[in-house]
């Protein structure tokens, strides 16, 4: 059975179709998997292991039946628990939403199903994705693989953490500020941003509307890949989703060939606040893909330094307006409806009860930037420094095919490290912001362990809007210049420390 | 610019949520430490650079005007904290002055 857990969803897939091991097999050993492992790891709100047999039963009796399969029929995936799924609950990781079923499915979701991908489960994540660590899930936190004592990232850290711990080989996120690349970072597995609206937001429950993005995680460049090809494209239903072919990832993650391309080096990306190691395999996978042919330069975006701050303007004013919805008349909680309260006390007490710490603290920043007598001073000149930081892009982009980075400063912090400090919280999403607020693609791929904590280290790559194809030729150059020097995946050595060095 | 526990009170009830003295007590000084350091923004850009709302050039979007069967009534009402004849069943939206 560990063979199966082990193996990619490219592997998975192509082995299903070619009748050497069923799609049933695959989930049953992914469901035993969660069942041995998740009461500690905790990357799951909701497993249905019964509703995923069933799934992959109709792709085998498809299969039999003689029926052409997509490219992933019938291998399980895990999805972050604010896409909308019918027959289960959507929390969004808040309390606010305890119970709530979904009438309808999110474009994502209902792609994935039809591709006759199998959902093994709901994964946990900062309550409304806001948080680098899962630690604000209203349910509890989930346990970094590499390290039970660390934070998985955050905010799809159970998404993150089912895929280093063998529970799925495929999973769903959404990245607003980092949430997909920040986690793939800190637990040695791999996730990608598209270009906004190059994935349809619709269904998905909305933090901040001009940042959010959903995208594909895996433990490989490929497979993340594939999982693009079939979640991306126009969607009526989102009139931000942008009207124009996907880029072909799976092709570019199959080429993995950077020679001649020119890599931009973010010169403000590094340096004070970065932990040495972080550095040290960035370095590393610098120098691996000069060796493949690349191009290394240094480019300045001196504007990047003002990202984080104008994030946490556009952003929380952006959540104050979104979670408005949340009003205790609709659907989800509802605290103190005790007959002589009206519509606004209950909407309050509500509030109050059902929303947790972070939640709170961006909306009334929110509700703050964008009062009157402060909007210009503040949202205004967030919006501006917005512009700032994607002329900066601009620029760059004219001189070099990508730009890359460590994915965020430090490896996987200790739980509870950071929960009273939320500056060094966000500090952890320093790096991908700037892919957000200008909206191109950027992915995060497994560079090494930090020889001083021996925790994974992940390499950004930032790519023109709608040039997504890059990030995954760069992201597959390394991985398989990595994985002759390794010998297998990051992952497969966490697999190996655990199983007693057997592969 | 420093944000006070009375004026984060205020923002608290503009936004709809209840918070209790000791949250006040906590959250405040937080809210200060951030709001000061994402100030710095505020400086950076001058009256020539246009603000970005968002990354795309965005357009209206059009669809057909068609009639197309809603969510059943069930649908609509399952999540709904409290129902009454088919409907949202809200408290008192009007005060007793009202």
């Amino acid at each position: 059975m560990s063979e199966l857990l082990r193996a990619g969803a490219a592997s998975l897939a192509e082995r299903i179709a070619a009748g050497e091991v069923s799609s049933r097999e695959v989930t049953q050993a992914h469901l035993d998997r969660i069942a041995a492992v998740d009461g500690e790891v905790h990357a799951f709100l909701h497993v249905d292991g019964e509703r995923a047999l069933a799934a992959a039963d109709a792709v085998d009796a498809r299969r039999a039946a003689g029926e052409e399969l997509g490219p992933l029929a019938g291998v399980p995936i895990a999805v972050k628990d604010i896409f909308c799924m019918t027959g289960a609950p959507t929390t969004a990781g808040s309390r606010i939403l305890e119970g709530w079923h979904p009438p309808y499915n999110a474009t994502v979701t209902q792609r994935v199903l039809d591709a006759g991908l199998v959902v093994l489960g709901k994964t946990n994540l900062d309550e409304f994705a806001m948080g680098s660590s899962t630690e604000n899930s209203g349910y509890g936190p989930t346990r970094n693989p590499w390290d039970h004592d660390r934070i998985p990232g955050g905010s799809g850290g159970g998404s993150s953490a089912a895929l280093a711990a063998f529970e799925a080989p495929l999973a769903l996120g959404t990245d607003t500020g980092g949430s997909i690349r920040q986690p793939a970072s800190v637990t040695g597995t791999v996730g990608v941003k598209p270009t906004y609206g190059g994935t349809s937001r619709y269904g998905v429950i909305a933090m901040a509307s001009s940042l959010d993005q959903p995208g594909p995680c895996g433990r490989t460049v490929l497979d993340t890949a594939l999982l693009h090809q079939v979640i991306a494209g126009w969607d009526p239903m989102d009139s931000t989703s942008v009207n124009a072919p996907v880029p072909d990832v799976v092709a570019a993650a199959r080429r993995a060939d950077v020679a001649g391309m020119r890599i931009g080096v973010v010169k403000e990306l590094g340096g004070e606040g970065y932990a040495p190691g972080v550095e040290l395999r960035f370095r590393e996978a610098l120098d691996a893909l000069a060796g493949l042919g690349a191009e290394i330069v240094e480019v300045s975006c001196p504007n990047f330094r003002y990202a984080l701050g104008a994030y946490y303007l556009i952003m929380p004013s952006e959540v104050s307006s979104n979670l408005a919805r949340f009003d205790a008349m609709r659907y989800g909680l509802r605290v103190g409806d005790d007959g002589t309260a009206g519509a606004e006390e209950v909407m309050a007490r509500t509030r109050g009860a059902g929303f947790g710490d972070e939640v709170k603290r961006r909306i009334i920043i929110g509700t703050y930037a964008l009062s009157s007598g402060y909007y210009d001073a503040y949202y205004g000149s967030a919006q501006k420094a917005r512009t700032l930081i994607a002329r900066d892009f601009d620029a760059a982009f004219e001189s070099v095919d990508v730009l890359v980075s460590p994915s965020t400063p430090t490896t996987a912090f200790r739980i509870g490290e950071r929960t009273d400090d939320p500056l060094a919280m966000y500090a952890a999403d320093l790096c991908t912001i700037p892919s957000n607020m200008a909206g191109n693609a950027a992915g995060s791929f497994p560079c090494g362990l930090a020889p001083e904590d021996s925790l994974p280290v992940g390499f950004q790559v930032m790519a023109p809007v709608l040039a997504d194809d890059r990030v995954y030729r760069v992201g597959a150059a390394l991985e398989g210049a990595l994985q002759s020097q390794w010998g297998g995946l990051l992952t497969d050595q966490l697999w190996s420390r655990e199983n007693g060095g057997a592969l | 610019m420093a944000l006070t526990t009375a004026e984060v009170a205020r923002l608290a009830a503009l936004a709809r949520i209840e918070l209790s003295a000791d949250e006040l007590a906590r959250l405040a000084p937080q809210l200060d430490v951030i709001l000061d350091a994402v100030a710095q923004v505020t400086e950076v850009a001058g009256d020539d650079v246009p603000p970005m709302s968002h990354a795309l050039p965005l357009t209206n979007v059009f669809r057909a005007d068609e009639v197309r069967p809603s969510l059943p009534v069930e649908q609509v009402l399952a999540g709904a904290p409290s129902v009454e004849d088919e409907r949202f069943r809200v408290p008192r939206i009007l005060g007793e002055e009202q």
